[in-house]
């Protein structure tokens, strides 16, 4: 024990004596908490229109009026043909193109059909299919309106009509923030976690220092415990600051027990850091071990949740995401904080972390060799 | 030059030498194309749902089988008890609940109205969106064939085009942007790690020291992985174009010489990066934290500048990975020329003159 609190306090003193990281331990993460959640948005708003109308009629301006004021659109410009819109969307001025044709009002009348065109720059699939949904929504209710409106008698026969009400739980005002700062939250705790461990031993290693340390009675559990040890405080402490931030910046308050997320990212952290650790102690040089860490968390990040929902991904994928250990963190500190599950909710999520801590740590002890 | 020559030739052995790294190094990007290409998809594809049928009659059972024949859903359990609901959302194991109301049946053929219930786990609410709308699009689906053949009167049809990108793949805004990070991963972290290396390991006093000039070491440090960022750059557009299908509508030339503007402009970010920091963990940690975050979040490499507030917007002019997104975008999907390109063309040739000029300013010869 006393071996333990002696490599403890060697390792904190080298932390704290190290000017260049302090700053970006504490400072990034709440920079990157101010910022990102604002720029990770897909609230579509301002979809920049371009509106072709061919027919100067009552009922297009009267279109033109509806599709303006929501709040998704804003009207750029107002051309009077289709290949002048294609231009500015191929400048990136318009996302979306709609096209009244002539005789819109005419046609509609005599012909009871007439068909719009809408163009999008499809680029960004994600965005341009919402774009369009959008659009395509306003263009039905604008129908509607003008059918109500038109159509002198009641109908005769009433039809049989399926009421669809939909509610939102968890986020009933649909705010992507609350969405957003959890998973960036699970990302930061993740990043200044893994690559402090992984760069740990491996500093060492190319100092020198290692063989110091070698050549000790110091245990292999020993020496891997006081290496884990002090990232796992500052792991929870990034997370106290999130979830400060959080609270003050965005209001967010979490619905469960607050216990629930240090209890898991308590394990979590255990997990990461021995796998920090192994990829350290395989390491030659620093540059290496950073190679790896860059390596796995780029894709523990995309794999994770954070951007893509799980459920759409094809299996093969789906299987990859089951050992990933940071989907199971950004899961659990979204069900926590947004839907406030209990831990007889999370009892799989947590079974699942501690066996990845056991294992982790074990093949970390293990793994870790005193001869060179 | 002779000299220059021989510490390339270090600096290449440096990297030769350690096969993993090299490995990882040519290998990532191949990976995250392909996880970009197939795993990372925004489509809805068997999104887990409950129902909740407290009628159980013919109606509900037709309705409920057109939804479980539908590729959106996958009809994850069915509930008996509002109580439940609950309990499955915070399990994490649904998205939507639907909720048909008792005597379905009944209330429909005698009242002509009946009426169904959906909630959605808005916790990610684009996701809980497009589900509502899916799921009301089946429903009224079902009571449109109830009616049958009836036309409606006044109708306004849409026709959609989308243009460059008709079947809406997610991998055409996400090669520019994996190209983006991965070159400027790659350039501007391994450049900034491998001088301050130097300085870290007591080195660089040696190179200091020798009849080389200063600017020559930094030159052949970068050497090195400005070659294996332009490996990466052919192998992610091989792929792009042979394994997912993206056609490369401009000039190649054009785009390659684009890319190569924009390691230019990293190597510079790198070099300045590490006359900055002392340590390598330094670097690495600005690279990383500094770099790899807001590239992917601030570039319009994930998430679209125009929905940002007016101040990070402005924040994403400072990058240079927006502008090359925007240049590969326009060069290799929408085909246009340089005549299309040149403006944001000029601001990445500014951002790299300045880049280099305060590095030069900041690169000291001396020992403290």
């Amino acid at each position: 024990m006393r071996t333990i609190l002696f490599l403890l306090r060697k390792e904190f003193l080298q932390i704290s004596r190290n000017k260049s990281i302090l700053p970006i331990i504490f400072v990034m993460p709440i920079f990157q908490l101010i910022i990102l959640p604002f720029a990770a948005n897909y609230e579509m708003k301002n979809i920049s229109l371009s509106i072709v109308d061919m027919d100067h009629s009552l009922t297009s301006q009267r279109f033109i009026n509806k599709i303006t004021s929501s709040k998704y659109f804003l009207l750029k410009e107002a051309p009077n043909n289709y290949n002048a819109a294609l231009k500015s969307l191929e400048n990136d001025e318009a996302d979306l193109i709609i096209e009244i044709p002539r005789g819109f009002e005419t046609d509609l009348i005599k012909e009871n059909e007439i068909k719009m065109m809408v163009t999008a720059n499809a680029i960004n699939g994600q965005t341009s299919g919402l774009s369009v949904s959008y659009a395509n929504s306003i263009i039905k209710d604008f129908n509607n309106e003008i059918r109500v409106q038109w159509i002198q008698n009641p109908r005769l026969n009433p039809r049989p009509m399926i009421n669809i009400t939909s509610s939102n739980w968890f986020n009933p005002l649909m705010n992507y923030k609350y969405f957003m700062v959890p998973g960036v939250m699970a990302i930061l705790v993740t990043l200044v976690g893994f690559i402090l461990s992984s760069l740990n031993i491996v500093r060492e290693k190319e100092a020198g220092t290692i063989e110091q340390l070698n050549v000790t009675p110091i245990k292999r559990y020993q020496f891997i415990l006081a290496k884990l040890i002090p990232f796992w405080i500052l792991g929870l402490f990034v997370l106290s600051i999130g979830l400060l931030i959080s609270f003050l910046l965005y209001g967010i308050v979490p619905e469960g027990n607050i216990l629930i997320v240090y209890a898991f990212a308590a394990i979590y952290l255990i997990a990461l850091l021995g796998l920090g650790l192994i990829a350290s102690s395989n390491s030659d040089t620093q540059q290496q071990a950073m190679f790896i860490a860059y390596f796995f968390m780029s894709t523990a990040i995309l794999l994770g949740g954070l951007f893509a929902s799980i459920d759409n991904m094809p299996r093969w994928a789906q299987y990859i995401t089951y050992i990933n250990p940071v989907s199971y963190f950004i899961d659990v500190l979204r069900m926590v904080i947004l839907k406030g599950s209990s831990l007889y909710d999370l009892r799989n999520h947590f079974m699942v972390i501690t066996a990845f801590a056991l294992v982790l740590n074990a093949v970390a002890i293990i793994g870790y060799r005193k001869t060179t | 030059m002779k000299q220059l020559l021989v510490f390339i030739k270090k600096e290449f052995f440096h990297i030769l030498r350690d096969p993993r790294s090299m490995l990882i190094l040519l290998g990532m990007p191949v990976v995250q194309v392909i996880l970009f290409g197939f795993a990372i998809t925004n489509e809805i594809k068997n999104a887990n749902i409950a129902i909740l049928d407290n009628s159980k009659d013919e109606q509900t059972q037709k309705i409920i089988n057109k939804i479980a024949g539908s590729t959106y859903f996958n009809i994850e359990r069915s509930l008996v008890t509002n109580e439940q609901i609950d309990e499955a959302f915070k399990t994490g194991k649904i998205k939507l609940a639907i909720i048909f109301q008792p005597n379905f049946q009944n209330e429909l053929t005698h009242t002509n109205s009946a009426s169904v219930q959906l909630i959605a786990d808005a916790s990610d609410p684009n996701n809980a969106t497009t589900l509502i709308n899916y799921a009301s699009s089946i429903i009224l689906d079902y009571q449109n064939s109830l009616m049958g053949p009836n036309k409606l009167p006044y109708t306004i049809n849409t026709e959609v085009k989308m243009l460059y990108n008709p079947e809406l793949k997610g991998i055409y805004s996400s090669v520019p942007g994996v190209m983006a990070l991965i070159l400027m991963l790659i350039s501007a972290m391994m450049t900034s790690i491998a001088i301050v290396k130097e300085k870290e390991t007591g080195t660089m006093e040696i190179l200091l020291v020798s009849p080389i000039k200063p600017w020559l070491i930094v030159i052949s440090k970068a050497v090195p992985y400005f070659i294996l960022s332009f490996i990466n750059v052919t192998s992610i557009l091989l792929l792009a174009v042979y394994v997912l299908g993206m056609p490369i509508e401009g000039s190649i030339i054009l785009l390659f010489v684009m890319c190569v503007l924009y390691i230019f402009c990293s190597l510079a970010l790198g070099l300045f990066i590490s006359t900055s920091v002392s340590t390598q963990q330094a670097a690495m940690m600005v690279s990383l934290i500094g770099l790899m975050l807001p590239i992917m979040m601030l570039s319009g490499y994930m998430f679209p500048i125009a929905n940002m507030p007016w101040i990070l917007q402005m924040l994403s002019n400072v990058l240079p990975a927006k502008w090359y997104i925007i240049i590969v975008k326009q060069v290799m999907i929408k085909g246009l020329g340089f005549s299309g390109i040149w403006k944001e063309t000029l601001v990445l040739l500014g951002m790299t003159a300045l880049l280099i000029l305060l590095s030069i300013k900041r690169f000291k010869i001396r020992l403290k």
